[in-house]
């Protein structure tokens, strides 16, 4: 057993163990000075939300001592069982959770509360690699996608109904691992495609959606195949009838909504099109017109369906989810008060427990959500650069380690881990400097909270755990 | 080996991408781009403006004519408001409830200019009895509070156009001068226009950092960046308020003006515009209901008389055209010229005389105000064989004229001052055209009419210099700013008119006759019997308006004179009939201090303009 512990003890990545205490510890501090006030100077007050921040983290290293002590075997045998309790969880907190700003995410027991959907991303991520692990699976067969789609899939469905967006989206990171497993490129691109339309599709206003899809669609025909007359004759065919449709309304003196007439306009021409290309024997120009086809037809319906068939209570629920109806003052009220809360820090900052903006409350959910305010306040560009660089060089270093696993199981593991920490870190990261729309997901390992703080402590020390063993082979 | 094992480089990539834009994205925000910073100043620090209390005005006696009283604005801050009971509280503060339900809709409403987290204007000027209502029942209604500001009260209903009044600044004011910001208060005529920057002080203010919801957390770096109001500078008037509200009540039915000022210092004592007004009435609230009342008043008591009307002097000015004749030489104390009841210019053309003087001399024909002689006067003036032409002649007479304060501003501290009218030479050029004018042509010029204009204000610095025999200083309003060292040099510059002091003497010695010797124009409004040498000359004002107005001017003692003043009455008729009793009964009040005139007094106040 000696034996074993000092060979366990060697292989421990150490480096990825030390990058999660200084987060940790970071987020600790940054918490700490986010909600700081007067009467309550101490870090370790327990009443205020650093001090219960410190129980969790102690609760954290507790949780790393139990993944350490555990069985490797009990992972790759439990995966399923895990994943089968979690999915139960999500079902309690449908029936039995709190609601808690218009979603039921949270289970209460006694005084403590956990979200299970934050320990359904392990879970799921234990369960695929479990699939995948097993003999003969290949990614690339469409029995493998649908069996692995249905197991992100299952909680997904009961996260949307409590309903958490957030957590929601974080499912999608899984196709990061997927790519690195052998799916094709295209599916993901078109899944991407589909998301990003899904999204504009509510955002935006249909008219510049479907503008936009017809000049995309061009572009990107004419960059794809290099015909250029033809596209040219085909988008000039599109403008002509746009024009002559929308001459025939004016005279008419019928109100004229663009959409309509962009939309006759082009499926007209894209059927000319159609007929004058196959003719002239030029490839995959049908299957770019069904593509834009589908592409129309898919953000309109997403559209009808949104403000035709969903209940008005639905439909607010559908806007917080999307982070269309959070904005106290307004659309980007959160992201314009979090972007001159990092602006104002400047390249040093203005010094701990210094900062203005996140302090007296200009940033919403200054310790959860939007915690990397503080530090690009208080600490400045250094402060904000060193903690991207961090999370870079965890990542890179999780791929390291994935790489160097064995067996399947632990690889796809370690990918999803990657992938699960990479969506939260881009997506938080991103809608605080408003590169990205606001999507409430934490930081990890810096953020407010419990749940997320275990549950991302969880999925990296359990792959932290699988790598010490890596020698020993896991079937 | 795993087919896909090279997809490891591109995840990787993704990720490094990734955090590379973040990267570049946040060296722009927190380095390229500074507007973040000022964003953030703006964001959590409110400047809390301390509002100075305004200058106080005395007159020249210490007397306290303005000052400042507390007014009370009920502010809201929208996003603070929640469900009340609006049937009480539109009760307390006197509002009708629709107006309260409405005021708190709009409020609530996000528009550019309103912004529902931070306060504004609910309702201005609460009444002391419904803020002290309202102050017991704040607790009541969160979201509004009331912030205390000063409004400017007077002492006794006097002076409105020499005083002015303060309003809120408009934007145009803003852009003028940083100092000021929306909804502060500015002085926008009179007094309070002229010396605004000695009235206003300094605003103060205190800086604060406050959280999102407005909430005060304390004080940015403990008040070391504070500033601190300066209380306004009073002023001392040169008014004799007494004098000033005694003039405004014996001028009360009358339309006019009456300007008193002491000789020796050009400081006015009084400047009576009638009508006037309360100047109550245009502070606070009300103004925006008694503004256009007083601006649609046939009897426009918002025309600042004093200093704007143009009258022609009438005979008053005969004076004048005395001492520029005794100067050029064409007359002497002692030239007679005979008045057969007119003066024939030409032809047939008569300008008629009140009586058959018969032969007077200078001081006679000033005492009786004689038409013809003065005709003579301006005659030899204008003909005078000196001067190659009637042009150079004219010129020489308007300079003259000119010297006495007359067709220009003074540049004083009277706001809204007008500058007369002495037409020029090139003026009859273009009417009669070059070369065929001469003294005829223009004779109403020795009587004090045709084109002459004179403010009140000018009239009366005619006769300061006749009392001062040759000089007067600028006349003004302002005695003294407290924490200044003296006045504006401007008003110590003396300025001297180009005559002998001999020829006053001649000028002086008539109008003491006027009033104090039997046949004089303005022989009933003497004061042998209190004791008082006024000098007087009336005056009767054809005017295109109707009746003549009535004019009077005067200074007494005769000897180191205390007071000089001109007293126009609009449309009143003879001259010593109105305003020279006006005039008298102001002197005795100035000098003695007393009203002894029981009679006379009653009797101006009588005065009524037939409809």
């Amino acid at each position: 057993m000696i034996d074993s512990r000092t060979s366990f003890l060697r292989n421990l990545d150490w480096t990825t163990v030390f990058i999660y205490l200084l987060l940790v510890i970071m987020g600790w501090i940054n918490i700490y000075a986010a909600v700081y006030n007067d009467q309550h100077k101490s870090i370790f007050e327990i009443s205020q939300r650093y001090g219960s921040q410190m129980l969790w983290i102690l609760a954290a290293f507790v949780l790393v001592f139990v993944i350490f002590m555990i069985d490797l075997k009990f992972y790759t045998f439990f995966a399923y069982p895990i994943y089968g309790l979690s999915l139960l969880l999500l079902i309690l907190v449908l029936v039995m959770g709190r609601e808690i700003n218009g979603a039921r995410a949270w289970l209460f027991i006694g005084k403590f509360s956990i979200q299970p959907a934050e320990f359904a991303k392990v879970a799921t991520a234990l369960a695929i690699a479990k699939y995948l692990s097993a003999y003969n699976i290949k990614v690339t067969s469409l029995r493998a996608l649908l069996s692995v789609g249905l197991i992100i899939f299952l909680p997904m469905v009961l996260i949307i109904l409590q309903p958490d967006a957030g957590s929601l989206l974080v499912f999608f990171s899984f196709s990061i691992m997927l790519f690195r497993e052998g799916l094709p490129g295209g599916v993901l691109i078109f899944g991407f495609v589909l998301a990003v339309l899904f999204f504009v599709s509510l955002v935006v206003l249909k008219v510049y959606i479907i503008a936009a899809i017809v000049l995309i669609g061009y572009l990107a025909f004419v960059l794809y195949t290099r015909n250029y007359k033809e596209t040219l004759i085909g988008f000039s065919l599109t403008v002509a009838l746009f024009f002559l449709f929308w001459g025939i309304m004016k005279v008419s003196h019928k109100t004229n909504d663009f959409y309509f007439i962009i939309a006759a306009s082009f499926f007209l021409s894209g059927l000319v099109f159609l007929v004058i290309t196959f003719f002239r024997k030029i490839r995959h120009v049908a299957a770019f017109v069904l593509f834009l086809f589908s592409a129309i037809f898919f953000a309109y319906s997403v559209e009808y369906m949104y403000h035709h068939i969903l209940h008005e209570h639905q439909r607010d629920r559908m806007d917080i989810l999307l982070g269309l109806k959070q904005d106290p003052l307004g659309m980007g009220y959160n992201v314009n008060q979090s972007m001159i809360a990092i602006g104002s820090g400047g390249f040093a900052g203005k010094g701990f427990l210094q900062g203005t903006q996140t302090k007296y409350n200009f940033v919403p959910e200054q310790s959860t959500d939007f915690i990397f305010c503080t530090v690009g306040e208080e600490w400045g560009f250094m402060g904000t650069a060193v903690v991207v660089g961090l999370f870079m060089f965890l990542l890179i270093r999780v791929i390291f380690i994935s790489e160097r696993q064995r067996s399947t199981f632990s690889r796809v593991y370690g990918y999803s881990v990657a992938s699960i920490l990479f969506f939260h870190f881009a997506i938080n990261v991103g809608m605080t400097i408003g590169v990205l729309p606001v999507i409430g997901i934490p930081l990890p390992f810096f953020s407010y909270g419990g749940s997320s703080l275990w549950s991302f402590t969880i999925l990296l020390f359990v792959l932290i755990r699988l790598d010490a063993s890596r020698m020993e082979l896991l079937k | 080996m795993n087919p896909y094992a090279f997809r490891r480089y591109i995840v990787g990539a993704i990720f490094v991408l990734t955090g590379l834009i973040y990267i570049v994205r946040l060296f722009y925000l927190q380095i390229i781009d500074r507007s973040y910073e000022r964003s953030a100043e703006n964001n959590s620090r409110r400047l809390i403006t301390q509002y100075p209390a305004r200058g106080l005005i005395y007159d020249r006696n210490g007397q306290l004519i303005v000052y400042n009283e507390a007014a009370y604005d009920l502010m809201i801050t929208p996003v603070e408001v929640k469900t009340f009971d609006t049937v009480e509280f539109s009760k307390i503060i006197n509002l009708p409830i629709e107006v309260v339900r409405e005021k708190i809709r709009k409020s609530r409403v996000k528009t550019n200019t309103n912004n529902i987290f931070k306060p504004s204007l609910f309702v201005g000027q609460l009444s002391a009895e419904n803020y002290a209502l309202l102050g017991e029942k704040l607790y009541k209604y969160p979201g509004f509070f009331v912030q205390t500001r000063t409004l400017r009260k007077y002492a006794n209903k006097t002076a409105a156009h020499l005083l002015g009044y303060v309003g809120e600044i408009d934007s145009s004011g803003i852009k003028k001068d940083h100092y000021y910001k929306t909804g502060d208060y500015i002085g926008i005529s009179g007094l309070e226009k002229t010396y605004e920057t000695d009235l206003r002080g300094r605003k103060g203010t205190n800086i604060l950092l406050v959280d999102v919801h407005n909430r005060v957390k304390g004080s940015f770096q403990n008040g070391r960046a504070d500033t601190v109001a300066i209380v306004g500078s009073d002023l001392t008037t040169t008014l004799d308020a007494n004098l000033q509200e005694y003039g405004e009540f014996l001028m009360q039915n009358m339309r006019g003006s009456a300007v008193a000022i002491e000789p020796a210092t050009g400081e006015i004592l009084a400047m009576v515009s009638a009508p006037t007004y309360d100047p109550g009435l245009l502070i606070g609230r009300g103004r925006r209901v008694n503004f256009p009342y007083l601006q649609n008043d046939p009897m426009k008591p918002l025309f600042f008389r004093s200093a704007m009307a143009n009258y022609p002097p009438g005979s008053t000015f005969k004076i004048v055209n005395g001492i520029i004749g005794l100067q050029e030489g064409v007359l002497t104390p002692n030239t007679h010229y005979s008045c057969a009841g007119g003066y024939n210019y030409g032809g047939s053309k008569l300008l008629k005389c009140t009586h058959v003087h018969g032969s007077l001399n200078l001081p006679q024909a000033v005492q009786q105000s004689c038409n013809t002689y003065f005709c003579n006067v301006f005659r030899s003036i204008i003909d005078n064989r000196k001067y190659s032409s009637t042009n150079q002649s004219y010129n020489v007479w308007r300079d003259d004229v000119m010297s006495f304060g007359l067709g220009k501003k003074f540049n004083s501290d009277i706001s809204n001052e007008l500058s007369g009218n002495v037409p020029s030479s090139g003026y009859y050029d273009r009417v009669f055209g070059k070369d065929r004018w001469k003294s005829n042509t223009i004779i109403s010029l020795a009587i004090g009419q045709a084109e002459l204009g004179i403010t009140p204000l000018q009239m009366a610095n005619i006769v300061t210099t006749i009392a001062n025999r040759g000089y007067y200083y600028t006349p003004h309003l302002v005695k003294k700013i407290l924490n200044k060292q003296g006045i504006d040099s401007r008003f110590l510059e003396k300025h001297t008119t180009p005559f002998d002091t001999s020829a006053y003497g001649v000028i002086i010695q008539g109008m003491y006759a006027a009033v104090n010797e039997a046949g004089g124009t303005a022989y009933w409004v003497n004061m042998q019997n209190l004791g008082i040498d006024m000098c007087g000359k009336t005056g009767t004002a054809q005017n295109p308006h109707g009746e003549n107005h009535s004019v009077f001017i005067a200074f007494a003692p005769r000897e180191n004179p205390r007071i000089a003043i001109a007293v126009f009455v609009e449309n009143a008729g003879y001259g010593a009939t109105w305003a020279g009793r006006i005039a008298s009964l102001m002197v005795e009040k100035y000098l003695k201090g007393t009203r002894t005139r029981k009679p006379m007094e009653d009797f101006v106040l009588t005065f009524k303009y037939k409809k």
